[in-house]
């Protein structure tokens, strides 16, 4: 029987290590994924978990932890946010080419400056190309869900790559909702045991990680880790499916929402999604054909995939909750653009930045560019470049 | 902890635990450091190698070729500390869990650019929280990988290419940092300054100590680099000699809180004889330059002192 | 057991990508003996086993590992990987090893 709870996005990521009770967490305390190093300390003071936490004096020795616990043999997961994030950098790139299947919790948090402490994309879309699946959450559900695939789909041996989980700071990681919990033994079985091919700690055989490699070896390094990258997607399709047999929660690489017959699409990740199926509904009631495409899979970039289901809309925006100071818009924004041309879709595009350092993004904020999509599908787009929602102008 | 009896022969005869066939240059004092602490874990005992990046790992691990023996991790140069202790951390989850039964021993090396310098917030959280591993730096007195960069483990007045001797210019103006005390001050069990003497008994012994006693250790062991100091590297046993008979470089260790000096030359060297020997302390012996070198003097001489009144305390 | 393209002898620069040992790791132990040092070698070391009391003191200021050691008693240089240093010519006590100019 499913558990039906009240908790937050924090909350509902922490009970799925809690169900999951990975061998190491080393982590570092920033907001607002900070709670979670905190439940997860007091699972293990009362005995509820045997995990060892490792209370690292940066985000920097948390990641490079968890490179040696992960290569030592134990399943390892970490947690952290925005300059966390950032400060980890050189070595995300260096678990993802050792080929380590490490979990990362990301409360999504601007990066500064200035100095503030909410939601933005800016963090974990600066790590985009340091070689980590992204999946991203709508809600407390999905980051629970989210969290309880991502050992199965980064530990795949067609995949071995590590993989953050990422979802809003505050609005998902602090806001109580309601969720569905799956019973422990379900998640246990389901996550499985993790047993590596290669590790340091395995008696019949040494391993040796992280070598200097001279240019006759690099490329193709980095031709096998884009393999990886590029296998992940069906394994993430494959591990949905799985878990949807347990769950009865259907995932895909995104989620599509009244998209089918849509003239007009937004296109966004994360929490604002919610906000958007609010003003497709509204707009729907009177004869608007507008719909959603969530994004819940960053990297692997499912860009094919995305431009085929936007066919048929005549004017899509895409939302960018990241300013990537390109003078072009954001990341989000230049890679679905640069699949919708390669598939020659039709329609106009804007390009849209919004929720920049925690700023709301209201129903009405959705309907106002559902209006504009209508108007651009008639006029065309006339402006260069890419325009901003929610700022005083 | 179990303390052997130190045999030197047997010792010797030890299987390596450092393949040749590694890139270091001909005359390397770091790959001696490395070599000689491996030998000190017991036989039959297993270990988990790591590196900062530098020297060593450039040239002990070059793909596809691996010089180690037992199993070796390398992540990046700021992090040898918090690297090996998340592996030292996996130990413990995985033998708690009844999937490890073998006895490992977890040792890291780092020069002293990776450790006095970049690694050093790493190493000092790896050794405050307390695992147990031991953190040996091979302190050869500059970034030498890089090509002899001046780091906080230089000595005051040598030439390096960031601390050029030159007209306006006596070489590095700041002395030496003194991180054995920096690292005693984090109340570990062990830590101790050796360098090669003799048969490397001192070493032997304090690396046995170190990879024996429970909890954390800290090794700093100084080993020249011929091509960045500019010596002949026959002359490397001479040069440890003579740093450890000027007292620049003390045989010291401090157990449980306790500093203990482990060689008191029956007479001090003049600084002289250990500068004289080396091509980047060839301008302190141009005339007019006098004052340089009693200013050199002056710091061994506090610093000897100090060591001293730790060691009576 | 290690496939054979995974162990070092079969990886050299020919090699397809599908074919690395993944993450480049490498599962050999003390592999690098496959690499010829001996090579860089200008000047080398030459032992006069009359001379040599076998006091080891040689063995373990030898940066190559080139000092074999066996029943108690060192052997010939290990040439293969010798670089030709010189330090144990320095710390030897009884005059025994000798440098002599080339391979």
């Amino acid at each position: 029987m499913a558990i039906k709870e009240r908790m937050s996005g924090n909350e509902a990521v922490a009970y799925a290590i809690k169900q999951i009770n990975p061998d190491v967490m080393p982590a570092f305390p920033i907001t607002p994924s900070t709670e979670l190093p905190q439940f997860v300390s007091n699972y293990i003071a009362n005995g509820e978990i045997d995990t060892e936490f490792i209370p690292v004096e940066s985000e920097h020795s948390s990641m490079s932890a968890a490179i040696g616990a992960s290569a030592a043999g134990a399943r390892t997961l970490t947690a952290t946010s925005s300059c966390g994030l950032a400060y980890m950098w050189e070595v995300l790139y260096v678990a993802a080419s050792d080929r380590l299947p490490i979990a990362l919790a990301l409360v999504n948090r601007g990066l500064t400056g200035p100095l503030n402490i909410n939601c933005e994309h800016s963090d974990s879309m600066g790590a985009r190309d340091s070689g980590w699946i992204q999946i991203y959450a709508e809600n407390n559900q999905e980051a629970y869900d989210n969290f309880v695939m991502a050992y199965r789909i980064a530990e795949h041996k067609d995949v071995m790559l590590p993989i953050m989980a990422c979802m809003d700071g505050f609005i998902t990681s602090h806001a109580v909702e309601n969720i569905t919990l799956l019973e422990d033994d379900l998640v246990k079985n389901f996550v499985g045991e993790y047993k590596p091919e290669h590790y340091l700690l395995n008696k019949d055989e040494v391993m040796a990680i992280g070598p200097y490699a001279v240019s006759n070896y690099c490329m193709e390094a980095k031709r096998a880790q884009a393999q990886a990258m590029m296998n992940a997607k069906q394994v993430i399709l494959d591990v949905a499916k799985e878990f949807e047999e347990m769950s009865g929660r259907k995932y895909g690489l995104f989620e599509e929402y009244r998209l089918e017959d849509a003239d007009y699409a937004v296109v966004a990740i994360g929490s604002a999604c919610g906000t958007a199926k609010d003003a497709i509904d509204k707009l729907r009631e009177k004869g608007v054909k507008a719909g959603l495409l969530k994004v819940r899979v960053f990297r692997p970039f499912p860009g094919k995939e995305m431009a085929d289901a936007l066919a048929n809309c005549k004017a899509i925006a895409i939302m960018d909750r990241c300013e990537s100071y390109s003078a072009n818009g954001g990341p989000l924004s230049a890679e679905l653009g640069a699949a919708l041309f390669k598939n020659k879709n039709q329609a106009e595009v804007l390009n849209i930045v919004y929720g920049l350092s925690g700023r709301d993004m209201t129903v009405e904020d959705f309907e106002k560019i559902y209006e504009d999509l209508a108007d651009v599908a008639v006029n065309g787009v006339k402006e260069e470049g890419y325009r901003y929602v929610g700022v005083r102008e | 902890m179990m303390e052997n009896k130190f045999n030197f022969k047997e010792i010797q005869e030890r299987p390596e635990r450092l393949a040749p066939g590694h890139r270091m240059c001909a005359g390397c004092g770091g790959t001696i450091a490395v070599r000689n602490v491996l030998k000190a874990i017991h036989p039959g005992d297993k270990a988990v190698v790591g590196n900062a990046t530098g020297c060593l790992e450039v040239s002990s691990f070059t793909y596809p070729y691996n010089s180690y023996e037992d199993s070796y991790i390398h992540s990046a140069f700021e992090n040898a500390g918090a690297t090996l202790a998340g592996a030292e951390t996996a130990y413990k989850a995985l033998q708690k869990r009844g999937k490890i039964k073998e006895n490992y021993k977890f040792i890291t090396f780092g020069g002293d650019g990776g450790t006095y310098d970049i690694g050093l917030q790493s190493l000092s959280g790896a050794m405050e929280r307390g695992h147990d591993m031991v953190y040996v730096c091979y302190d050869n007195g500059a970034y030498m990988n890089t090509g002899i960069q001046r780091s906080s483990a230089t000595p005051m007045y040598a030439d390096t290419t960031t601390t050029p001797a030159g007209t306006q210019s006596n070489g590095k103006p700041q002395v030496r940092k003194d991180l054995v005390a920096v690292m005693a001050a984090h109340n570990i069990p062990y830590t101790a300054q050796t360098t090669f003497i003799g048969n490397l008994k001192d070493l032997y012994v304090k690396s046995e100590k170190a990879i024996y006693t429970e909890g954390p250790a800290f090794l700093n062991i100084m080993a020249p680099c011929p091509r960045g100091w500019r010596f002949e590297a026959a002359d490397m046993a001479e040069i440890c000699k003579l740093a450890v008979e000027t007292c620049y470089w003390p045989l010291f260790e401090v157990e449980n809180g306790k500093w203990i000096i482990n060689y008191e030359p029956k007479n001090k060297l003049p600084i002289e004889d250990f500068l004289k020997k080396q091509g980047r302390f060839k301008h302190l012996f141009k005339k007019g330059n006098e004052d340089l070198i009693v200013q050199f003097q002056e710091e061994v001489d506090r610093r000897w002192e100090e060591l001293k009144v730790k060691a009576n305390a | 057991m290690l496939e054979d393209k995974f162990k070092t002898e079969n990886i050299d620069e020919t090699v397809k990508w599908q074919d690395l040992t993944p993450g480049l790791q490498i599962y050999e132990n003390g592999s690098s003996k496959l690499f010829n040092t001996g090579e860089w070698r200008v000047n080398t070391p030459v032992i006069d086993f009359e001379k040599c009391k076998q006091c080891l003191l040689c063995v373990p200021y030898c940066p190559d590992s080139s000092i074999p050691v066996k029943d108690g008693k060192r052997l010939d240089f290990d040439y293969d990987h010798c670089k030709g240093c010189g330090i144990c010519v320095g710390v030897c006590p009884f005059h025994a090893i000798t440098m002599k100019e080339g391979k």
